[in-house]
């Protein structure tokens, strides 16, 4: 088992009248690329600040390395930073960026040199040592960020939302990127986003954040698969929730009583203990859905309800449903563009199938607010 | 994409919007303005040139004469023949280096202290130093007289320096407080996070940031300090500045050397702000212009 390398125990951060973080205890292990994921306000950022030490906690501890670091100020702190708004120093070049923490250290001229030029390289900024960071576009300083925080070798880098600047596509190769280096140098990365799609696509295991507690934590596939709370499930990635109750249990199934009439099957060991006799969520993906003519008997041993096609989309990769389910909510389907069967028509009664492996029992959450959803 | 070529789309937009070529609507009300700011800056600019001309005026005697008698440089040459005058210059010059530094560095520190921190008094502190910008020279003056003299402090040199800080504090505090508002704290949290204690910090990041707002309040304070006359002539004593020397020579008439005095500081002091400016500009000019060309090279 992985040494364990940043903990927080029982963290709890009180601003003015808000608390940012609720007794939150989180480990995590070394060499891991972490993400913490949540809407504008979950408290994200402040966890980030904590181990970083530009916050302190009102209540609890951190430890780094094993380490009670919770009153050493940043310059103490074995960690670096890369922020969302870079923090280059205008005044100095790329390089000076980049050696400032030897700097600080008091590392030898050629070392510094060396391993100045390494990161540069690492980053793939050859050459652009004597540029200022005005004289670069938001991707450019982004890798410098990088680069001068990773000079260091420190135990953990601390990434704050830092591709929230740059466009879809350079934030796509740039995800790659920081993947990449991650393996490379082997450092424990935390990395602090809203943005679902980046955490997935980086992550080895990611926190799911809501009212400073962790809603969920895991690995990506595993919080996608089998989320825990409505707010997840609809949080990271689209998801399709009917009402219901949790019904009868045979030979490792729960049958879930819809709110609007029929009832699907969910395996039993899909379904939290603590959501019997309670009001639930049954959701489904959209991409495990398929479509197909409401005639005839349904398979045996699939999920179904049926509905009304209301929407076609044609997206090119795929076809998206929209579909009017029972207790008329709307349902969406993605299908993938093979381009075998004649699309459904808006307007035609379909019947939507899946596999009940495929289907989670949530507990209800409250709706995302919109100061949730700025950010 | 840059600022003008944005604009450039919008007008292209504008002029598609309306098919037929419209009359272009130049009237001359629009020279006014113009016209009227040339006739100003004449105004402004032609004391100066007046002082630099008559430093060059071929006078006969030493006092002046302000009818143009030709070129000459004798009074560059003969700059320092006047030994009264001469002292008077060193004075002014020795005060002003010397209140300017000391003001700088408080001031500096005050700017810091209500940008950077909430605290009781910090209403106040502002009113104060609008208080002693707004107050009339004479006023503070006369007020540091009674001040001294109640302290039984002689009046000289020192006195003098006393004044000049005190009345510098807040023009230094005002124009470093613009430059700090705009600063971005997370460059202060980098240096931390890289290693630096909040004494490297200020010395490595702050300082240097905030070092063109610092060097235009001082050079506002030298300004304010070499030329002024009201509340030093309140508390000079015995010792004698440029204004003052000055103004007891006026009523006999100028020699010319007062004139390339007055142009040598003048040059000095525009100078000085000129190479702030550009060092600013360089700063970020090129910057923004490469920036746009740069974009994404790499990446």
């Amino acid at each position: 088992m992985p040494d364990i390398d940043v903990r927080l125990e029982r963290v709890t951060k009180q601003f003015a009248d808000t608390v940012a973080v609720d007794d939150l205890s989180l480990d995590i292990e070394e060499g891991e690329f972490f993400s913490m994921l949540g809407p504008s306000g979950c408290g994200k950022t402040t966890t980030l600040r904590m181990i970083g030490g530009f916050e302190e906690p009102s209540i609890g501890t951190v430890y780094l390395g094993g380490r009670d670091v919770t009153d050493l100020p940043p310059y103490k702190r074995d960690v670096n930073t890369v922020f969302q708004s870079y923090a280059l120093f205008p005044h100095l070049d790329v390089f000076e960026n980049v050696a400032f923490g030897l700097r600080r250290k008091k590392v030898p001229k050629d070392e510094i040199t060396a391993r100045v030029n390494e990161a540069l390289h690492l980053v793939e900024m050859t050459g652009f040592g004597k540029r200022k960071p005005s004289q670069m576009s938001g991707g450019q300083q982004q890798r410098v960020a990088l680069a001068r925080a990773l000079v260091n070798h420190p135990k953990v880098l601390l990434l704050d939302e830092p591709l929230g600047a740059l466009d879809l596509k350079l934030r796509k190769q740039m995800q790659l990127e920081l993947k990449r280096i991650q393996q490379e140098v082997g450092i424990t990365f935390i990395y602090v986003t809203h943005d679902q799609e980046e955490a997935m696509t980086m992550s080895d295991r990611l926190a799911v954040m809501r009212y400073g507690k962790i809603e969920q934590i895991g690995p990506p596939e595993d919080v996608y698969e089998t989320p825990a709370t409505e707010f997840v499930a609809s949080f990271l990635g689209a998801s399709n929730l009917l009402d219901g109750e949790l019904g009868r249990q045979t030979d490792g199934n729960t049958a879930v009583q819809l709110a609007a009439g029929s009832s699907v099957t969910v395996p039993t060991d899909r379904v939290p203990h603590d959501l019997y006799d309670t009001q639930v969520k049954v959701g489904v993906r959209p991409e495990k859905i398929t479509i197909e003519a409401d005639r005839g008997d349904p398979a045996p041993g699939f999920n179904h309800v049926t509905g009304l096609m209301r929407m076609a989309t044609y997206i090119g990769v795929s076809h998206q449903y929209k579909v009017e389910g029972p207790g008329a909510k709307e349902l969406t389907v993605y299908v993938q563009n093979l381009g075998a069967a004649p699309a459904p028509s808006p307007g035609e009664k379909v019947r939507l199938v899946w596999h009940p492996e495929h289907t989670f029992v949530v507990k209800p959450s409250a709706p995302l607010t919109q100061e949730e959803e700025v950010e | 994409m840059s600022e003008s070529a944005v604009r450039a789309e919008e007008v292209a937009g504008a002029v598609a919007t309306s098919i037929l070529p419209r009359k272009p609507q130049r009237r001359w009300t629009r020279f006014i303005l113009p016209t009227y700011t040339g006739a100003v800056m004449v105004y402004l600019v032609s004391p100066i040139l007046v002082m630099i001309l008559y430093g060059f005026n071929k006078t006969g005697g030493l006092k002046v004469s302000f009818k143009w008698q030709g070129f000459t440089l004798a009074w560059y040459r003969g700059l320092f023949d006047i030994p009264n005058l001469t002292q008077a210059l060193k004075n002014s010059l020795f005060i002003a280096t010397v209140s300017t530094l000391i003001a700088t560095a408080i001031g500096t520190l005050v700017a810091l202290a209500l940008v950077r921190y909430r605290f009781r008094g910090r209403q106040v502190a502002d009113m104060i130093m609008f208080m002693n910008i707004a107050a009339p020279e004479i006023v503070l003056g006369a007020a540091l007289l009674s001040f001294f003299v109640t302290l039984g402090l002689p009046r000289g040199v020192l006195t003098i320096i006393i004044a000049h800080v005190m009345f510098n504090i807040a023009y230094v505090a005002v124009t470093v407080r613009a430059r700090l508002s705009g600063f971005d704290t997370s460059l202060e949290e980098a240096a931390q996070d890289l290693g630096a204690d909040p004494w490297t910090t200020f010395w490595k990041v702050t300082l240097p940031l905030i070092f063109p707002g610092i060097l235009a309040g001082a050079l506002l304070a030298f300004a304010l300090s070499i030329d002024d006359f009201v509340i030093t002539s309140f508390n000079a004593g015995p010792v004698s500045t440029f204004p003052l020397w000055v103004y007891a020579a006026a009523r006999v008439g100028v020699p010319p050397q007062v004139f390339v005095m007055g142009t040598l500081i003048f040059t000095f002091g525009v100078s000085l702000a000129a190479i702030n400016l550009l060092l600013q500009r360089r700063r970020v000019r090129p910057a923004l212009a490469e920036a746009s060309g740069a974009a994404d090279d790499v990446s």
